[in-house]
């Protein structure tokens, strides 16, 4: 088998997303009266792998997605502070949530393809859906930017021989990887990951993991996980959030991955990665 | 079987034991046998509901009574439930089965002749046979009519389904009550308030001068499908809702989070995957105002003749044939409503069955024919690029 992720790419046919750095300032977010984060400050540089680790429920999930203006969905929630991607705040009133989203892409914890498409038209959702699918004439065109989304998704190989089967044919951990070939057909210049392996066995999550580190000079990427083997594999820098009884979630450590698992400067986020807690 | 050993009985659990049985055929003969002394030797008087009614309590009096020799309390009132429960769902079936059952005998002369469906009692004269004349043109009324409805109700009721599952909000509850409360309008009055707005009509106030100065429809199929429509939209929008509702949440956020707008997530992503759900929305909406005959009675009049045009003139359905021609008092025209009767229940019957097995299948999941189809469909695309290159 020819090792996909070293294949040559056929060139982007759309412009391809250029990395960009995420800041967030001072961010707070509520359900209801009940605040879940408070004064998180976190900068994810371009085109680099930015890993969000901590106990269950401390906001991580509430924090991406305010990344990406998908916290406002949930009714009765709310946010404070700002989000700039590349010096932009997201929330300014003149930015509208969709061009927001369609920048900053998304992968779930849980694989959704949509059921109702083919492997093909799965990959194509972004633009379709927006209406700016490919028309009749450019079926190249289409066809390559599928190959090159599912290649750099590490996908093509398994599925070249069956676009046209229901994206819900594949394997929990096939459906995943087109997830995220179907985030990185819209080109965007950041990508959020939560948990994205936390359903998959061990190979498809080294897949997962060799497709971050395959695409992450194309696009930032943000990802949560559970898992520090995998936060210390794939990423580059490294937030410890943390949530206490009458505290809101918050960072309570930032640097670069190496200073996070070898020597953290907090004596809580030296027990969490070595297990002792969460 | 290479083996010498006999196959091992399987253990029964199921069903009635033995000794079940036995107590179940001791109590029915018993209190028939003493239901009969009662009504044929001691009574004066004979009465075939009585009797059955003085045989149902004996029974459930006997089996009690019977059971106990073997069982203590909780089984004996275990038993005299199961019976009384038993009892009820048989009913229920006879009720179902003898309605169609005599239904069908009584229309059995009308239905065998081909001219009951291709012929129309326009100049059938009441000594004609029923080898003369039929119900081509209440099949006509009724397929126009519910058409009408549809193309009236599954719009509306779709994006009213819409609206209260995707967009929300305190006006949404709202509008959920006054659907609960038009579910729940008699069809007759439904029939009234299209009779009184539009047949009636009323006068437009002057400052509207293009639509004329009066509104007012004839009696016709329309008017029949607008009255319909009151009771087939809140059915639609009712169970519209349900199938939207269980579209998963991830679908639309996948949608939404690859920069979609909110519209373009409803048409492109949960309207498809609800697809299925829909479509029995729109049957059941159909079931359900096929058969009525109160809307209809005041608004599509009645006419022998046939009329292909639901817009002018009366036109008539097949419900408000049965309920003309039951009334009459020719042997040939009740069996002609019988006759028509069974047509319309087998048109009933054919759309909930239909609403069944389409609903029976999760949102999303995707039928062997749409996979051939989405396969043929890239095939297709892959073919004109091959001839692109
Ligand atoms: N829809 C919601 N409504 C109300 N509260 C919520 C909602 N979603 C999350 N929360 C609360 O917000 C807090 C943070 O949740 P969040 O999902 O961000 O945690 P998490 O760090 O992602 O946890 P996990 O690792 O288990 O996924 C939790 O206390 C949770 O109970
Ligand atoms: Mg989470």
């Amino acid at each position: 088998m020819t090792d996909t992720l070293t294949t040559p790419l056929p060139p982007l046919p759309t412009s391809a997303g250029t990395p960009a750095t995420l800041s967030a300032r001072n961010v707070g977010a509520w359900f209801g009266d009940h605040q879940v984060l408070e004064g998180v400050d976190l900068e994810m540089k371009a085109g680099q792998v930015t890993a969000l680790i901590g106990p269950s429920g401390c906001g991580k999930s509430t924090f991406l997605r305010i990344l990406n203006r998908m916290h406002e969905l949930v009714p009765g929630a709310s946010l404070s502070g700002e989000v700039l991607i590349d010096g932009d705040d997201i929330y300014a009133p003149t930015m509208p949530p969709i061009e927001s989203r369609r920048r900053i892409g998304m992968v779930f914890q849980k694989a959704n393809p949509f059921p109702t498409m083919s492997i093909h038209d799965n990959v194509l959702s972004g633009l379709k859906l927006a209406g700016k699918g490919f028309g009749k004439g450019r079926a190249a065109e289409a066809g390559d930017l599928v190959e090159h989304s599912l290649r750099s998704a590490g996908l093509w190989d398994e599925v070249r021989n069956r676009l046209g089967a229901p994206g819900g044919s594949l394997s929990g951990g096939q459906q995943q990887r087109l997830c995220i070939a179907r985030a990185l057909a819209v080109s965007p210049d950041v990508l959020l990951m939560d948990e994205p392996c936390s359903a998959l066995d061990p190979t498809s999550t080294r897949r997962v993991e060799e497709t971050i580190a395959a695409i992450a000079h194309e696009v930032t990427v943000v990802i949560v996980t559970h898992n520090m083997q995998q936060a210390q594999r794939v990423s580059d820098r490294c937030a410890f959030f943390l949530a206490a009884e009458n505290q809101p979630g918050h960072i309570v450590e930032q640097g670069s991955t190496a200073d996070i698992f070898e020597n953290p400067r907090d004596e809580r986020t030296s027990d969490y990665v070595n297990g002792r807690f969460g | 079987m290479s083996t010498n050993l006999p196959a091992p009985g399987r253990i029964r659990t199921g069903g009635l034991n033995p000794d079940q049985l036995f107590h179940l055929g001791s109590a029915v003969a018993g209190s028939f046998a003493l239901t009969w002394m009662l009504f044929e030797r001691i009574l004066p008087v004979t009465s075939p509901l009585g009797f059955a009614v003085s045989w149902y309590a004996l029974f459930l009096t006997m089996y009690a009574v019977i059971s106990a020799t073997t069982l203590d309390r909780v089984g004996v009132v275990d038993r005299v439930v199961g019976a009384l429960v038993a009892t009820a769902g048989a009913v229920l079936v006879a009720v179902l089965a003898g309605i169609v059952v005599f239904i069908t005998i009584r229309g059995k002369g009308a239905l065998a002749h081909t001219n009951f469906y291709t012929d129309t009692l326009a100049l059938v004269g009441p000594d004609d046979g029923l080898t003369k004349g039929g119900i081509y043109s209440a099949m006509i009324g009724t397929f126009e009519q519910v058409a009408l409805a549809i193309l009236i109700s599954v719009p509306v009721g779709i994006a009213t389904a819409v609206y209260l599952n995707e967009v929300g909000g305190r006006l949404a509850r709202t509008v959920r009550t006054v659907v609960h409360a038009m579910s729940a309008i008699p069809t007759i009055v439904a029939g009234l308030f299209i009779y009184a707005m539009f047949i009636i009509g009323f006068d437009l106030p002057h400052w509207l001068p293009l639509l004329g100065d009066r509104v007012s429809l004839p009696r016709s199929g329309f008017a029949a499908s607008l009255a319909l429509s009151v009771s087939m939209i809140p059915v639609v929008i009712t169970t519209a809702e349900v199938v939207l509702r269980l579209v998963p949440n991830g679908l639309r956020e996948a949608s939404l989070a690859l920069g979609t707008s909110r519209w373009q997530t409803v048409k492109g992503v949960v309207l498809p995957t609800a697809r299925p759900g829909l479509i029995t929305a729109v049957l059941l909406g159909i079931a359900r105002v096929i058969g009525e005959t109160s809307p209809v009675l005041l608004v599509a009049g009645y006419t022998n003749a046939l009329n292909y045009d639901p817009f002018h003139g009366p036109q008539v359905s097949l419900p408000l044939f049965v309920f003309n021609l039951a009334r009459q008092p020719f042997d040939v025209a009740i069996a002609r409503a019988f006759g028509a009767a069974v047509v319309l229940l087998v048109l009933v019957v054919i759309f909930f069955a239909t609403a069944r097995i389409l609903g029976g299948r999760a949102p999303g999941q995707v039928s062997a024919r749409k996979q051939r189809r989405l396969s043929a469909r890239l095939a297709r695309r892959q073919l004109v690029e091959g001839n692109l290159l």
